[in-house]
């Protein structure tokens, strides 16, 4: 059975705001992507145009629609793995992204991977292990990080769960602020644009987090005239700042709409809908490397274990699953059965949980390591030793 | 013989020509400006920002980041404060990914009292930066070691705090730049923007050399053997001046300048705190958990036995700002004849 867009981009209502939460806009014209990626008509920069209209036909061949599937319950698996470990001692905080797996994933996809100015430089949140596994990470990394392993190969031990780094890959240390990286994303794209090629910057953050400066930064920075910058500026939006409903504290229907203000391209998409985000942001991605100009993309999506281990951790059942969602979608279509489907789940789940038991082994860093890397360069020194 | 101002200059210059500089931007930093104290004229890779701190400070790390080697301006110590957590950022980068990312950035603030800045230009920012890990933090006196250390702060892998004292920025020192002119005339003439239309106008830079300044080094700029001062900045020179008003006293008092802040050099403080049994630390930020307190902590700790009189600190007072008028300024940070009063009192006390 097909969805309409309007079914797909149901969400829950901002709790308390006392009325219902404006969603995205319908489409006013029909969807036209060779349209889209031609000249920028400015009237049109804060219209939100989906891509797709979800009709009966998926635009994405089985293989990609798959490896979609796949790696978005992958995704999954390890955060409600990363959630027992906490749950069972484990770990002492957890904090992650299940819920926008359907975003996530596809966004990973088409990311350009590797080091230096031609590859793309990565500001992430704490909530992206599915655009991380997208990528190609594995996932025993993050396993181990939830155990503050000596062996966790982002902090050594010493950060929260899914504060990822890889400098191989571009990926700037994820910190718990969850504003700095929009103040960023500006220097590494400036360095890119001058450097040439196609590599961007991207930049993710929540609804939440554009209350602060820094977001206002990275529009002022990423579109100074004549210098606009190759970033692409993302927002997940939740409709949530850990208790707070998003309609309580801000006044902005579309987040994406602020970007309209500096001239840059802007959309709100539907992160529910793995196959709408991925031609969103696909179209968005050539947009960035190819004009050498910031887009604006606001993704609404789900929270569905609440904001962190704080606030339980449990499974929300009044936000639509993504996964669920897509599942119904491609068994309607013949791609994925409900049991091959299961079958997928049940795999993950069993692979996480003895990647898990190998992290649980590990031993924690040592108590002296911590003049380890206090400079770079340098060998570790207590600077006032005592005796 | 170059101010301190024109030796930043010359030295951005000599960075951006030779140490790989790609950056140097702030607010009015590129032309027609080059800065509000003129420490960026008619360099190559200067640039406007928008006027907005956090926006400089992120940027500044994005640049570093990606490959680049920025030199970033904060106009006034005073409008620091809203970075404070880009700082400190910055400060746990390479280790909060153990080791995997570095910083190679430097931000260049104006610091101090000493212009009639008032209220928003006159604070002082040594308390508070060396309450940031992960940083290097320099604050030179003199226009050679401004040089120096700009050289040095621009090879460095590692963020770096350059705090200038915005009082020494006219101010000429005793040593020579290598391959800078002596006469003052000629120096301005070549690097020194013209007043008016400055479009069409190349400074004519000097070949200036390198010289050894490197980070984590005082230096001992009057040798004495019955009291130690040590300061840095502004009252470093005030420092200077007391201790020749007090020669004449028959009181012979060692004068080091720090230099760097952190990582500070402490065998040179305790070698010359352990020959003359007495210290006093002064400088002119606040003085309540003021990074003087930690040097008279440490004296305490590592040099009890060998004192003869308690290690003391003279800093800036306990106040929320700089008075405007000048005896509110005045009797708010260190004046020559307190760092006099000071080392008389601490030469007679006697164990």
């Amino acid at each position: 059975m097909a969805r309409d867009a309007k079914k797909l981009t149901v969400l829950k209502p901002a709790k308390g705001s006392g009325k219902k939460a404006p969603r995205a806009a319908a489409p006013k014209a029909p969807a036209s992507r060779a349209a889209v990626s031609k000249a920028p008509a400015p009237q049109a920069v804060s219209a939100f145009k989906p891509l797709v209209t979800h009709s009966d036909a998926l635009p994405l061949d089985n293989e990609l629609l798959l490896k979609m599937h796949d790696l978005m319950v992958k995704a999954r698996a390890l955060e409600e793995r990363l959630i027992a470990m906490y749950k069972s001692g484990h770990g002492y905080f957890w904090i992650g992204g299940p819920g926008e797996e359907a975003f996530n994933v596809p966004l990973g996809l088409l990311i350009k991977k590797g080091q230096g100015p031609a590859f793309d430089f990565l500001h992430f949140h704490y909530r992206q292990s599915a655009t991380f596994l997208a990528m190609g990470e594995e996932p025993l990394g993050a396993l181990r990080q939830m155990k503050n392993t000596a062996t966790d190969p982002y902090s050594g031990g010493r950060n929260f769960a899914g504060h990822f780094s890889k400098r191989e890959w571009n990926l700037c240390p994820v910190s718990s602020p969850i504003e700095v990286q929009y103040a960023m994303a500006p220097g590494t794209a400036l360095v890119q644009k001058r450097f040439g090629g196609d590599g961007i910057s991207i930049v993710t953050g929540g609804d939440a987090g554009t209350a602060e400066g820094d977001f206002a930064s990275c529009l002022v920075w990423s579109s100074r005239p004549g210098q606009e910058l190759p970033v692409l500026i993302l927002v997940t939006n939740n409709r949530w700042g850990i208790s707070t409903p998003y309609g309580q504290v801000q006044g902005v229907e579309r987040i994406s709409d602020r970007g309209a203000a500096f001239g840059m391209r802007t959309k709100t998409i539907d992160g529910n809908d793995p196959i709408s985000a991925y031609l969103e942001l696909k179209e968005a991605f050539e947009y960035v490397r190819t004009e050498r100009k910031p887009y604006l993309v606001e993704a609404n999506v789900s929270r569905l274990y609440g904001h962190s281990s704080a606030s339980g951790a449990n499974f929300n059942t009044q936000e639509p699953d993504c996964i669920a969602l897509f599942e119904e979608k491609l068994d309607a279509h013949g791609v994925l059965s409900k049991a091959d489907a299961k079958k997928v789940h049940e795999r993950y789940h069993e692979e996480m949980a003895e990647l898990a038991r190998q992290a649980k082994e590990e031993p924690m860093p040592e108590g002296d390591s911590i003049w380890n890397h206090v400079f770079f360069g340098e060998g570790p020194a207590d600077p006032l030793p005592k005796g | 013989m170059a101010n301190m101002a024109q030796a930043i200059r010359m030295a951005l210059h000599y960075a951006e020509e030779r140490l790989g500089v790609t950056d140097i931007f702030g607010e009015d930093v590129g032309p027609p400006l080059g800065g509000v104290f003129t420490c960026t004229q008619g360099l190559k890779t200067t640039w406007n920002s928008p006027l907005d701190e956090r926006g400089i400070i992120g940027t500044a790390m994005g640049i570093a980041l990606a490959g680049g080697r920025p030199v970033a301006e904060i106009q006034f110590c005073d409008y620091i404060y809203n970075t404070i957590d880009l700082l400190k950022l910055a400060g746990n980068t390479c280790w909060a990914s153990n080791g995997q990312w570095n910083l190679p950035l430097v931000v260049m603030t104006p610091v101090g009292s000493g212009i009639r800045g008032s209220i928003y230009h006159s604070h002082s920012f040594d308390a508070s930066a060396t309450h940031i890990p992960g940083w290097k933090i320099v604050m030179p006196s003199t226009p050679y070691d401004a040089y120096g250390l700009m050289l040095a702060a621009c090879r460095e892998q590692n963020p770096v705090m350059f705090l200038i004292p915005k009082a020494l920025m006219r101010a000429k020192g005793e040593e020579d730049i290598p391959g800078v002119p002596h006469e003052d005339k000629v120096l301005s003439k070549m690097i020194d923007a013209p007043l008016g239309d400055r479009s069409q106008w190349h400074a004519q830079w000097p070949d200036t050399g390198e010289v050894d300044v490197p980070i984590g080094k005082a230096k001992v700029v009057r040798p004495g053997s019955q009291v130690t001062v040590v300061s840095y900045g502004r009252t470093l020179p005030m420092c200077k001046k007391a201790a020749d008003v007090l020669a004449d006293e028959g009181l012979d008092a060692e004068v080091i300048d720090l230099r760097t802040l952190w990582p500070y050099d402490w065998p040179a403080l305790k070698a010359s705190i352990a020959k003359t049994g007495r210290v006093l630390f002064v400088n002119e930020d606040t003085e309540v958990t003021n990074f003087g307190e930690h040097l008279v902590r440490r004296t305490t700790d590592e040099l009890f036995y060998q004192l003869l009189a308690p290690p003391k600190l003279l800093a800036g007072k306990f106040v929320p700002g700089i008075g405007l008028a000048d005896p509110l300024e005045a009797a708010s940070v260190p004046q020559p004849q307190d760092i006099e009063n000071a080392l008389r009192e601490l030469v007679a006390l006697q164990p």
